[in-house]
This record gives C-alpha cells, sequence and structure tokens, in this order.
C-alpha cells in the first residue's frame, strides 16, 4: 500500500502534540523531516499499519492542545500512522467535539437535552450567547446531553492548549458559566461525587457505619434507615432500602485511595476469583442471572434482557482464537444517563478490580475503557486508578502475585452517541468510523481487532463484584440514574422489581407531574398514572408541565437526526422526516396534526423494523408513545 | 431445490423461503438463497462480488425469532431458518425507504429504482415540499471523472473499491455524519489533489450513477446519452502483459465508457487509468 499524504505540514505545536503522544519518529517514513525524494510518499510496514487504533488518541491530541484538526496536522498524524487522510478525515469529522476548520480555542458546550431544556437551557444558552458575542476566545456549542443531567442545565468548558483545561459549570447561570469559560483554572470545583447518589448521602449523614465488604447481607450490617417521608408524593412512603451492592462505597471511600479501596473490602472478589479459576467465576455469574443493563442509554441487539450474560461470556472465553478482548464501554450518553459518570468517579477501583476478574474468566489479556469525552473528572480518576492499581501490581504482568497478566488502556470518546452500540465502540477504538456493522458476527465470535471480544458497560462489569463475595443470591438490585423534576435528582440502586412509582416517590417527585421519560431518548414516555409497574431500564426523566411535550418529542427527533450515523436509509432519512414532521405540528393538534402523525407512524415503523441498529430502531419509541399514551397531539 | 455454489462445495443446510424448503450452501448469503430460488429482492447497494454493505435496506426480509427484519445481503443463511421475503411488514419498509430515498437525492440514473417505486407503490413526494434533499452541484474537478453528491445513496462501495477492497488506494472516505455525510477526500480538496490514481474503479460499483465518467456525463448533460444503442464489446486491455478484460460501451463509432466485468478471473473488475481512460487517446483527434 503508498499513500499519498500531500505537502501541508504541521505547525510546531501540532507535531509536539502527536510527537508527545506517539513517541519521536523513528525515520523519515515514519512522518520525520522528509527528503526531496520521499517528501509525499510513504510505506507502513506492519509495525506502523498495527498502531491504526491510536488514530483517535492522536486527534484527541490535537484537538485538545490547538483546539482544532488542521490539513498539516492530520497529514502528519497520518504519516506517523500510515493511516490514509481521506480515512483519517473521516475518522475526524464523525465526532462532535472535533473541528476540521480554525475556530476558537474555548468551546462552551452547552446541554439543550431533554433534563437541561426543562431546566431553562434556551434562555441559558441565549445568555451566554449575547454574553459571549464578540469574544473570538470563546465559541459557544449547543450540545446534545453531557451526562451531568442530575444538575441541570449543564456546561461544559473545554479550552484548548499544554494541557487543555476543562471545567463543568452544573447547574449553570450564566455568571458562571461565563466565567469558568473565560477563566477555567479559577471555575469552582465541582460538588462531590455522592451529591449525585442521595442514598449514599442519606447514609452518611445518619451515621450508619461504612460497610467493610460488599456483601452486607452476609455480615449482618443493619440496613439503612429510610428516607425522610416526602412531602408532596402521591405515592405512600418507600419501604427502608436493602444494602447498596453497587453504591456500597460511593461517597464512602477515598476515590484517589487504593489502600483506602481494599480497606473497603477492595480486592476480596478478585482474590475469591483467582481460588476459583475462569470456568467457576463463569459458572457463578451464569448462576446467578446477571443480565446487561447495556440497555440503559442504547437499547438495541439482542434482548439483552433474554439471557444470562454468563453464557456470552462463557461462549467468547471457549473461542479458539486468541487473545481475547474486554471492552468496557462507559461511552454510552444517551440523555438522562450518567449512572456510569457517578460510579466511576466515586469508585473507580471497583471498576478496575471487575474488569480484571471478567477479564480473567474470558481470557482476555487486555481490556479496553472507552469513557466519554465530555466527562473529565471521569477520566481523571479512572486515569489515576488504573495508574495506582499498576504500580502496585494489581495491573501488569502478575497480578497479586498469581501470574496472570492484565492491563487496561483507556480510550477517549469524542462525542457520538452510536459509540454506545457495541460493534460501534469496537470500531472506534481500532481507529475507523464507528459505523455499527450487522449482527451476527457477534463481537463474541468477531469482535475488535477481529478476536472473540466482551463489550460490557459499567453497570454490568460491577454487579460482578458482589456475585463473588455474596454468591451468586447476593445479584439483585439495579441502578436508576434520574433527572428532572424530582427534589432528589441522582443515581439510585434499587432492588430489581421495584417499580418506577417507588423510585419516584424515593428521589422526590414533585406533585405536578405530567409525563416520565423511560430509558432515555430511545426510551418511552408513561402518564403519572402508569407508574405502578417494574422498572425495566436505568434511565427515568420526570417532566413537569412546564415544558410543552411537543418540544419535548421535538428535542428527541432532533437528538436522532444529529446522532444517526448516516449508514443506512431508514434512519438517516427517517430521522429527519421524522424532525421535519414533529417541527411542523409543534403547535398544532387533532385533524390539523392527524395528517403528520400518520406519516409518523409509517416512517417509525420502517425505521424500527429496517434499520440496521438499535439507535434507529428505537429512534420512533419516544415519539409513539408520546403520541399514543401521553395523547400530545390529541 | 438447489442452490448452485462454485468453488469447493460446502455443507448444505436446510432453511425455509416463504413455507418452501430449500438448501443452501454454508456460507451463502439470504440474498442469494432468494436468487438461487428464483427470489428477486430489491437490492441496492448490493454490488455482486463485493462485502455488503447493508446500507439501502431495500432487501429486508422477515426471519422467524428475529425482532427486526433482517438485510438479505447481509445475513447468512443458517440452518433451520424461517425466511419470509414478501409480508406487509417487509413491503411496507421497502416502500418508506424508497420514499425516503427518492425524496432527498436524485435517483434519476439509479437502475431499477423507476420499477421498485411503481411496484411498491412508492409515493416520494408525500413528505411535502419543504422535505430536506441533497442539493449539490456536481464536481468536476478533472478530466476523467466527475462526482455528484446529490445522487448518493451513500452505500460506501466506492471507499471500499478505492480502499482495502479493491484498489488499495484509500483516496475516498466517507466523512462527516448523518444525514450531511458524503463521500470525498480529506478537506473537501479536489480528486487531483488527493491519492486518487483515476483508476474508475469507483464509478463501476456505484450502484446510482453518483460516480461516472466524463465521457458519459457530459453526453448525458447534452442530452445525446442512448444507452440502448450502445454495443457492447468484451475485448483484453493491450496497455500492459496483465490482460484485463475491458467492456467497451460503444456510441455512434465511439468509446463512450469502458468497464470491467466484476466476475473477471484477471482484474475482478479493477482497472488502472490506462485501460479505463486510454481510449480517450487514441479517439482524440485534434
Ligand atoms: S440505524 Fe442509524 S445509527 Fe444505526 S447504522 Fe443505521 S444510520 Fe447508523
Ligand atoms: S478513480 Fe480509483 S483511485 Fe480514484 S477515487 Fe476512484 S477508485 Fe479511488
Ligand atoms: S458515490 Fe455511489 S458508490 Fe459511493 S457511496 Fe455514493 S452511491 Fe455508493
Ligand atoms: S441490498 Fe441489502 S441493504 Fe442494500
Amino acid at each position: 500500500m503508498d499513500l499519498r499524504f500531500g505537502d501541508s505540514q504541521p505547525t510546531d505545536d501540532e507535531r509536539a502534540a502527536v510527537d508527545e503522544l506517539l513517541g519521536p519518529p523513528a525515520s523519515s517514513w515514519e512522518g520525520a523531516e522528509r527528503t526531496a525524494e520521499n517528501l509525499r510518499y510513504s510505506r507502513g510496514g506492519h509495525a506502523a499499519r498495527d498502531r491504526r487504533d491510536l488514530l483517535l488518541p492522536g486527534l484527541h491530541a490535537l484537538n485538545d492542545r490547538i483546539g482544532w484538526i488542521s490539513r498539516g496536522a492530520l497529514a502528519h498524524l497520518c504519516r506517523r500512522l500510515t493511516v490514509p487522510p481521506a480515512e483519517a478525515y473521516g475518522v475526524a469529522t464523525f465526532y462532535a467535539l472535533f473541528s476540521v476548520s480554525p475556530r476558537p480555542t474555548t468551546v462552551l458546550h452547552v446541554c439543550t437535552d431533554l433534563t437541561c431544556t426543562a431546566a431553562g437551557a434556551a434562555a441559558l444558552c441565549a445568555g451566554l450567547e449575547s454574553r459571549l458575542e464578540g469574544d473570538d476566545r470563546v465559541t459557544v456549542r449547543r450540545a446534545p446531553c453531557l451526562g451531568l443531567c442530575e444538575r441541570a442545565p449543564a456546561a461544559l468548558t473545554i479550552k484548548a492548549g499544554d494541557p487543555a483545561r476543562t471545567a463543568v459549570s452544573a447547574p449553570a447561570t450564566v455568571e458562571a458559566a461565563v466565567l469558568a469559560a473565560t477563566a477555567p483554572d479559577s471555575a469552582p470545583e465541582e460538588p462531590p461525587t455522592e451529591a449525585a447518589a442521595p442514598q449514599a448521602g442519606d447514609r452518611r449523614q445518619t451515621g450508619a457505619p461504612a460497610p467493610s465488604s460488599p456483601p452486607q447481607k452476609q455480615t449482618g450490617l443493619p440496613a439503612p434507615p429510610p428516607l425522610p417521608p416526602q412531602k408532596h408524593t402521591a405515592v405512600p412512603a418507600p419501604p427502608p432500602l436493602p444494602p447498596l451492592p453497587l453504591l456500597t462505597r460511593v461517597g464512602v471511600v477515598d476515590p484517589s485511595s487504593l489502600d483506602d479501596y481494599r480497606a473497603h473490602g477492595g480486592y476480596t472478589a478478585l482474590r475469591r476469583a483467582f481460588v476459583l479459576g475462569p470456568a467457576a467465576v463463569l459458572r457463578e455469574i451464569v448462576d446467578s442471572g446477571l443480565v446487561g443493563h447495556g440497555d440503559a442509554a442504547f437499547p438495541g441487539g439482542p434482548d439483552p434482557r433474554a439471557t444470562p450474560i454468563g453464557l456470552a461470556w462463557r461462549a467468547a472465553a471457549s473461542r479458539p482464537d486468541h487473545p481475547h478482548h474486554l471492552v468496557c464501554n462507559a461511552g454510552g450518553s444517551g440523555p438522562g444517563a450518567f449512572t456510569d459518570r457517578v460510579l466511576m468517579e466515586g469508585d473507580p477501583y471497583a471498576l478496575v478490580e471487575a474488569m480484571t476478574i471478567v477479564a480473567y474468566a474470558v481470557g482476555a489479556p487486555h481490556g479496553y475503557l472507552y469513557l466519554r469525552g465530555e466527562h473529565p473528572r471521569a477520566a481523571r480518576r479512572m486515569r489515576r486508578a488504573v495508574e495506582r492499581a499498576r504500580a502496585r501490581g494489581l495491573l501488569g504482568d502478575d497480578i497479586l502475585g498469581r501470574g496472570h497478566s492484565f492491563d487496561i488502556e483507556i480510550r477517549r470518546g469524542a462525542g457520538a452517541y452510536v459509540c454506545g452500540e457495541e460493534t460501534a465502540v469496537l470500531r472506534s477504538i481500532e481507529g475507523y468510523r464507528p459505523e455499527p456493522r450487522p449482527t451476527p458476527p457477534f463481537p463474541t465470535q468477531k469482535g475488535l481487532f477481529g478476536r472473540p471480544t466482551v463489550v460490557a458497560d459499567v453497570e454490568t462489569l460491577l454487579d460482578v463484584l458482589p456475585i463473588l463475595t455474596g454468591g451468586p443470591a447476593a445479584y439483585r438490585s439495579r441502578l436508576v440514574s434520574v433527572s428532572g423534576s424530582v427534589e432528589r435528582p441522582g443515581v439510585y440502586e434499587l432492588p430489581s422489581g421495584t417499580t418506577l412509582g417507588e423510585l419516584l416517590a424515593r428521589a422526590g417527585v414533585r406533585p405536578d407531574l405530567r409525563a416520565v421519560l423511560v430509558g432515555g431518548a430511545a426510551g418511552r414516555f408513561v402518564r403519572p398514572d402508569e407508574v405502578d409497574v417494574p422498572l425495566r431500564s436505568g434511565v427515568v426523566i420526570a417532566f413537569d408541565g412546564t415544558v410543552p411535550l411537543p418540544r419535548l418529542l421535538l428535542r428527541v427527533a432532533e437528538f436522532f437526526r444529529d446522532e444517526s450515523c448516516g449508514q443506512c436509509v431508514p434512519c438517516r432519512i427517517g430521522t429527519v422526516r421524522q424532525e421535519e414532521a414533529l417541527r411542523r405540528i409543534v403547535d398544532r393538534a387533532g385533524p390539523a396534526a392527524a395528517d403528520d402523525v400518520a406519516l409518523l407512524g409509517e416512517v417509525g415503523r420502517a425505521m424500527r423494523d429496517a434499520s440496521l441498529c438499535g439507535l434507529g430502531r428505537n429512534a420512533w419509541n419516544a415519539v409513539e408513545s408520546g403520541v399514543e399514551r401521553l395523547g400530545v397531539y390529541g | 431445490m438447489t442452490v448452485t455454489s462454485l468453488g469447493v462445495p460446502r455443507r448444505l443446510l436446510d432453511l425455509t423461503l416463504d413455507g418452501e424448503p430449500v438448501r443452501a450452501p454454508e456460507g451463502t448469503t439470504l440474498l442469494d438463497a432468494c436468487r438461487a430460488a428464483g427470489k428477486d429482492l430489491p437490492a441496492l447497494c448490493h454490488v455482486d462480488a463485493r462485502t455488503p454493505a447493508s446500507a439501502c435496506r431495500l432487501c429486508v426480509v422477515e426471519v422467524a425469532g428475529s425482532r427486526a427484519l433482517v438485510a438479505a445481503c447481509s445475513r447468512e443463511a443458517e440452518p433451520g431458518m424461517d425466511v419470509r421475503t414478501d409480508t406487509e411488514r417487509t413491503r411496507h419498509s421497502r416502500r418508506i425507504v424508497l420514499e425516503l430515498l427518492a425524496s432527498s437525492v436524485d435517483l434519476s440514473t439509479t437502475p431499477g429504482i423507476a420499477e421498485w417505486i411503481e411496484e411498491y407503490g412508492a409515493r416520494p413526494d408525500r413528505f411535502g415540499t419543504d422535505a430536506a434533499r441533497l442539493e449539490r452541484e456536481p464536481i468536476i474537478d478533472n478530466g476523467l471523472l466527475v462526482r455528484e453528491d446529490g445522487k448518493c445513496l451513500r452505500c460506501g462501495q466506492c471507499v471500499r473499491a478505492c480502499g482495502g477492497q479493491g484498489q488499495h488506494t484509500f483516496a475516498l472516505s466517507v466523512s462527516g455524519r448523518g444525514f450531511g455525510s458524503r463521500v470525498g477526500v480529506e478537506y473537501d480538496a479536489p480528486l487531483t489533489d488527493s491519492a486518487c490514481v483515476f483508476c474508475g474503479d469507483c464509478v463501476d460499483v456505484c450502484p446510482t450513477g453518483a460516480l461516472s465518467v466524463r465521457s458519459e456525463f457530459d453526453l448525458r448533460t447534452a442530452g445525446t446519452w442512448d444507452e440502448p444503442a450502445q454495443a457492447v464489446t468484451t475485448t483484453v486491455c493491450g496497455h500492459c502483459g496483465v490482460g484485463c478484460e475491458l467492456t467497451l460501451h460503444v456510441q455512434d463509432n465511439e468509446i463512450v465508457k469502458v468497464t470491467s466485468p466484476p466476475d473477471s478471473p484477471v482484474a475482478h473488475g479493477n482497472l488502472c487509468i490506462k485501460g479505463r481512460f486510454g481510449h480517450q487517446y487514441i479517439q482524440n483527434r485534434d
């Protein structure tokens, strides 16, 4: 393969950003100074081609340092990695956080998604745009969900430089966000993570002893006392909660301290796993009945509730083509979904341990942790946790002196909801455009770099810890992120079987509840009188009557139009037609809306039936439920 | 009924197509199995002998046990599969897909599309006059190839042909995402400023005519392109010793296009600039 890279050269800064990531170039073929003879062509051996997966980190390095990716910078990166520039351009232009044209060094991302819209994002945006107008250092970007929904409305400043600076403003005021955008270093620190986990807060306030290990049930720890009674709810006060296996350490341990993690039961599960051996670990996971939670932000694929996830993992483990891979996909970025962020910020070592266990069970020497580009604090803490664990022999060649080898590489996404899809995230890591591909073959058969790969979300992986320490029966809770019109938004851990109504009561739902969106943008709306059903999703947004429902449906449609990868016709064009129809009827109802409602139904059905991946297949759910259950245009 | 396969004998699988038992060799796609059984599904982005793009979603069928419909062009036959090719669901999806596509791009040079639109009763105008379309001027930045984004189905077959599944030139990629995504070279540069070697293979695989050779484009623009009147001859390229088969399309004693038979054992449908465009210099009488 002879590639042509053109004559564009990087600036010194751009060259430095790339070379710091990749190390100094080894030869002129790898992008060092060129001679007249080899100015335009370059040939890379296998070693260079194998580094294709560094394309996304390379694009981040440039975007972080300069704020955008110039032609010369891209050419330099491509020379270094032996990647065709057209393909690299295709990758760079896929992600919302990158720019291939010059822009101000500071980008202020203002969330305009569902929860933030209900919390006044439109006014915030307008205020920011007028305040920052004419300031050529800052540009305001209307962003899809930033995953800070419990503190809506949210804004995130990213200022390019060496190093890049970030500042989160949430709940954001115009004043605070302008300050963060113009001086990110002096912006106030975010509130502690446990503020986003109301149950953790309650436990601390009431002085309940911190659990010493996850299997609280068996150590006989007292259950936390009931939450204080709620004022405004129609639902009776919820019963006391059983112990919380997943949130047990959030707000209790110091997330930066490995010793503290171990003092709170950390690494007992891995020790037990090493005693059991991989096959027995898989058996316990299968026996627990654990099912994937991947549907929290991104439903699709085979029904994750249909079969125990352990069976798929076991199938991957038994495949002869090695090495196997493990990917933790924390890149799902659906509106209202922030569970992963809270878990990784509050208990980062738990994820390192859980990944180590699952990798051991499925025979993966290598794991990738794929994070959202918009969660700087989670990324910082996970990075630190991985480094500490490595330094202490809990990652690397000889974990706990047991001869088992495993390491974790952290990869940052760059703003693409579709990366919540399991084949898309693999392509993203490999350095290709994250377009989903048809399944089968499933990743467990043919995944990352063509090898059998287990792709799992954060919650599913963390579930493995209590299963191993408390036995298969210990697994019985699930996490839900709740935002919108409630007194105590945040991540809740509830016994499976809990109803939506109980959850809302616990979160302090406000009295003028108008609708609840269950399952995020890809989910469905339910009426306030329909909440008496077991919760089947990890994302709940409550809406009162202040934002007209047609606006919310339109926002959902805009979201899917923006996030469609564009690969298949029903989704690429269907999401556009859906948005157009909803825009036409945003102020209409009854006969004036009937034709468009019928059209929506026809297009929606084809999107659901004929789209290639879960994004398109679920892009009509919310609108359909809005029409049929809420009677939005009735 | 048995599906004949070329090459090494493969295990035969039993499955059901529209209620009829059929046997298909392992590794066969459902589309191939359907065609072998005499059922022709609409399939726009499928280019024979190429990796399926699975992008147009016209070939969707119902497979028992699968919640969504399944693209027949990419799904391999499995033993015991129960497949329905012509149901209310499949017809509905195909009709909507045709309407969506025809409402957003110019399909005037897409072979077969008019018949499908008729067959499925698609009405692309129902989305109204405000429906977003991809209106783009043809890109004419060189003497050999024309790119018309406004006709592109965005199946990516050209990208594959130019890249790892053909030329290994990697001049093309899809950029952007969603409705605004398009095929092109880095930073939307002209083709002459890219890695393109003007082999024209991308033109051969393009199912919509969004990519065309200049000679065809010019005749179409002049209104004198007359496909039924063209004679088609197969010959062997004399420019080098490889011996690629060429298909010459001749109109009024002039070669107006050169293609390559995709099943040719020598070239596998790939040519180079000399085979594809060399005739222009021979014909050039100036
Ligand atoms: S359904 Fe949408 S996101 Fe999924 S492959 Fe098709 S266009 Fe891409
Ligand atoms: S003419 Fe050949 S090299 Fe040029 S873009 Fe098409 S396939 Fe690629
Ligand atoms: S130009 Fe042709 S081959 Fe390429 S994506 Fe568009 S329709 Fe497909
Ligand atoms: S031919 Fe199967 S999706 Fe296009």
